[in-house]
């Protein structure tokens, strides 16, 4: 019997419910599994059954999987609370590997996030300087911490299930791998590798090298009765689709790569392709391949990096320069 | 019981919730509650984050705010787009996105009561803490256990298949849906609507007959209270998931419909020092107050308040189970267990407006977008019924389409005030003189789980 604790961080539950997405396979793995803590469905308690005590405690486990990023005093409390208790660190899907879509926040001064929600929001009884904000210096809430960050940003993460959410087949990968003592086969291609989308290949004439990025206001071009297979490449038809920097296998080991089965473009929910490059500056080369300019990419930073703020080398350098 | 030494208890994780919260329970030099307050954790800020984005990809990032209940924030804030562009939906898309609603709310609605909720009345609220979960309802009901995780799963895969994503929905685009039903699709997806019903009429009939009755006492024991409703409404003033006006019930059952637009006449927020959660409270009571039977400005949402709002369900099987519960209980209806029993009944109509709606002979219409929209800087607001409560998303675009502005005022928001009096006086009645106990606090945990947040 192995035993596993899991938290949520700042995440949405969308990882958890992707485990639950196991099925049948997960009642199976139960007998194998015991869950010491995991909020979301077992009732284990940080200070104690009753309450009493002042200090937050996890109890010892071999797995830990956590999902979401580091936001506030309790995230961070609580990592390195899971770090001391577990053997094995799972970071759980994409929010956990990089910080995910919340790291959009970072892009925002955290103050402007509290001074929107407790004195601008228009639905607010009392507006501007006087109206009352939660305060965690003198209460027991969480402090916000300046930004959204990884685990692997705070604690040394022994595994990243990348997704968002991840596919539940790389979940059993993950949690299969541990219990039988032998690495674990993740996807590392792009996502184009696995895209049966069909291309064009290098337009090759000046005139379609500056194409406009086409915003999904517009209709992409397909046949709704014909597979897959017979949809030009949504970025050749001039969509944003991070798919070219983007982590292969949203869609499982065989399946299509979710969202282009929907026939919609790529938007990076994965992370990136390589851990060692800049997706940002990969990207644009891939958009100029495609005969497209990225100069008239409206909002760089939400596309480019929609999931992958907290970890995008240029972004941070655009910032620091900016401060 | 335990004799209690600290004057403070600190519980948390509350757990078999969706959210991050802690509830801290104070007490008098009596050993009695003075206080109880539940306290939501983080603040991710996606308002503020949100703005500078083009607002078409609005719906593709908030649907990370609820990873249980993308679909409805994905559907809610393509609303909100489309009432600021000035654009209408092909007729065909507006069913496909109610359909896919209703299928979304079937797994939810299953995942709360067997997986988070029914531990509680299955294994009981003294079990050990370490069985009283869905792990200890398979080890004491396999059978029931494997077809709720079956049945839960099977409606994820069928809405999968469909829609290429469940978790994290991408298939509803700013001016309509991207892709049309297929007819082979359309017959698979009544397979397992068909499946899905009698697993909710199955369910209902459990909760109903066994489950629910031992516990009406013990939560009339745990303190009740009036208080206002909100919920949608169509226009035979039936329960409405997708779209219609919203009604607000006072505190004396007084109704007043309105449209989803003039949200701020009716409803406010005031915010407290101890929670990342903001109150929402009826305007016309000219404030909140967190105590009492009859609390002031108090309202609350979620299915519960649907029933409330509403004079019956469109469709026979949940109006026949509505018929029941009103003939036991009246209307409106307040204690928080019945919850559990509004959620089933809204299962139920959830299967049978999925199966009207795949009758429908335009749901696998071909015009499921407008062909190209002009970015344009506007005003919308738009909502759905979430599982969790009526959902708000409140947005403002420049010329170019971008966001400039977005306020969002989710189901559990709309119902930070009830849950915060419903443990409080769960606490004040069960925790006396300085002794307590491991099952009276699951029992006000009891309390919190009945509104799902």
């Amino acid at each position: 019997m192995t035993t596993l604790a899991g938290e949520s961080l700042n995440s949405c539950a969308g990882c958890e419910v992707a485990l639950l997405n196991l099925g049948e396979t997960l009642l199976d793995l139960l007998p194998q599994i015991q869950i010491v803590h995991l909020p979301v469905l077992v009732d284990n308690k940080y200070y104690g059954q009753l309450g009493q005590s002042s200090r937050l405690t996890l109890p010892k486990a071999v797995v830990g999987l956590v999902s979401g990023g580091i936001r506030n005093t309790e995230h961070l409390e609580l990592l390195h609370a899971m770090r001391e208790q577990v053997d094995v660190l799972v970071a759980l899907g994409t929010c956990a590997a990089t910080g995910g879509l919340p790291a959009l926040a970072n892009l925002t001064p955290e103050k402007s996030i509290t001074e929107f929600a407790f004195t601008q929001a228009p639905s607010l009884a009392v507006q501007g300087p006087n109206a009352p904000m939660p305060q965690p210096k003198n209460t027991s809430i969480p402090e916000i911490l300046p930004q959204c960050l990884p685990l692997s940003a705070h604690v040394k993460v022994d595994m990243v299930i990348p997704g968002c959410p991840p596919h539940p087949e790389w979940i059993a990968e993950g949690i299969l791998s541990l219990l039988e003592g032998r690495p674990a086969a993740f996807p590392s291609r792009s996502v184009c590798s696995s895209c049966p989308t069909w291309r064009k290949g290098t337009p090759g004439n000046g005139s379609e090298g500056n194409r406009p990025v086409r915003r999904m206001l517009e209709q992409p071009s397909y046949d709704p009765e014909a597979p897959l297979s017979s949809m030009q490449c949504l970025l050749e038809q001039g969509f944003m689709c991070l798919g070219p920097v983007t982590l292969a296998g949203c869609g499982g080991r065989t399946g299509s790569p979710k969202c282009i089965a929907a026939r919609t473009p790529c938007r990076g929910c994965q992370g990136p392709a390589l851990s060692s490059s800049i997706p940002s500056v990969e990207y644009v080369a891939a958009l100029t391949a495609a005969g497209i300019n990225g100069a008239t990419m409206p909002d760089k930073p939400g596309y480019i990096s929609r999931f992958n703020a907290a970890c995008d080398a240029l972004l941070q350098l655009r910032e620091s320069t900016r401060a | 019981m335990v004799r209690l030494t600290e004057s403070h208890l600190r519980i948390a994780p509350l757990s078999r919730i969706e959210g991050h919260a802690a509830l801290d329970i104070y007490l008098d030099d009596a050993g009695n509650v003075a206080d109880a307050r539940m306290s939501v954790m983080s603040l991710r800020g996606f308002e503020s984050f949100i703005q500078g984005r083009p607002a078409e990809e609005l719906p593709r990032i908030v649907t990370r705010i609820c990873g249980i209940c993308p679909w409805h924030h994905h559907l809610a804030s393509t609303k909100a787009v489309e009432t600021a562009m000035g654009v209408t939906p092909p007729p065909t898309a507006v069913k496909l996105r109610e359909l896919c609603q209703m299928l979304a709310t079937i797994p939810d609605k299953i995942l709360h009561f067997y997986f988070l909720a029914a531990p509680d009345f299955v294994l009981g609220p003294d079990a050990p803490a370490a069985q009283r979960n869905v792990v200890g309802l398979a080890g004491a009901n396999p059978d029931l256990a494997r077809r709720a995780v079956k049945m839960r799963y099977g409606m994820q895969m069928a809405l999968e298949r469909f829609t290429g994503k469940a978790i994290h929905p991408v298939a509803v685009l700013v001016g309509g849906f991207s892709k049309p039903l297929l007819e082979e699709e359309r017959r698979a997806l009544l397979a397992n609507v068909a499946e899905a019903k009698q697993f909710a009429l199955d369910s209902m009939a459990l909760a109903r007959e066994t489950l629910l009755p031992p516990f009406i006492k013990q939560f009339q024991d745990m303190g009740e209270y009036a208080s206002g409703y909100l919920g949608t409404v169509d226009a035979n003033d039936n329960v409405q998931l997708y779209d219609g006006d919203l009604c607000l019930m006072d505190n004396t059952g007084v109704r007043t419909r309105f449209a989803p637009k003039d949200y701020l006449t009716h409803i406010a927020e005031e915010t407290a020092e101890w929670t990342w959660l903001k109150f929402p409270y009826m305007k016309k009571a000219g404030g909140l107050k967190l105590e009492g039977q009859n609390p002031l400005g108090l309202y609350r949402t979620n299915a519960l308040a649907r029933v409330n709002v509403a004079q019956g369900f469109a469709t026979p099987l949940a109006q026949k189970e509505l018929d029941i519960f009103r003939k036991e209980f009246g209307r409106p209806v307040h204690l928080v267990c019945l919850y559990h029993w509004a959620r089933l009944m809204e299962l139920v109509y959830c299967c049978e407006r999925a199966e009207e709606l795949l009758h429908d002979p335009e749901i696998t219409g071909r015009e499921v977008r407008l062909a190209s929209i002009a970015p344009k800087a506007g005003e919308g607001i738009g909502h759905v019924e979430a599982p969790r409560g009526t959902l708000v998303y409140h947005i403002r675009t420049d010329d170019a389409g971008m966001v400039t502005m977005a306020n969002i005022i989710p189901g559990t928001t709309h119902n930070n005030a009830g849950m915060n009096l419903s443990m409080k006086m769960a606490a004040q009645k069960l925790i006396r003189h300085g002794e307590c106990s491991e099952e009276i606090l699951n029992k006000v945990e009891m309390c919190l789980r009945a509104y799902d947040p």
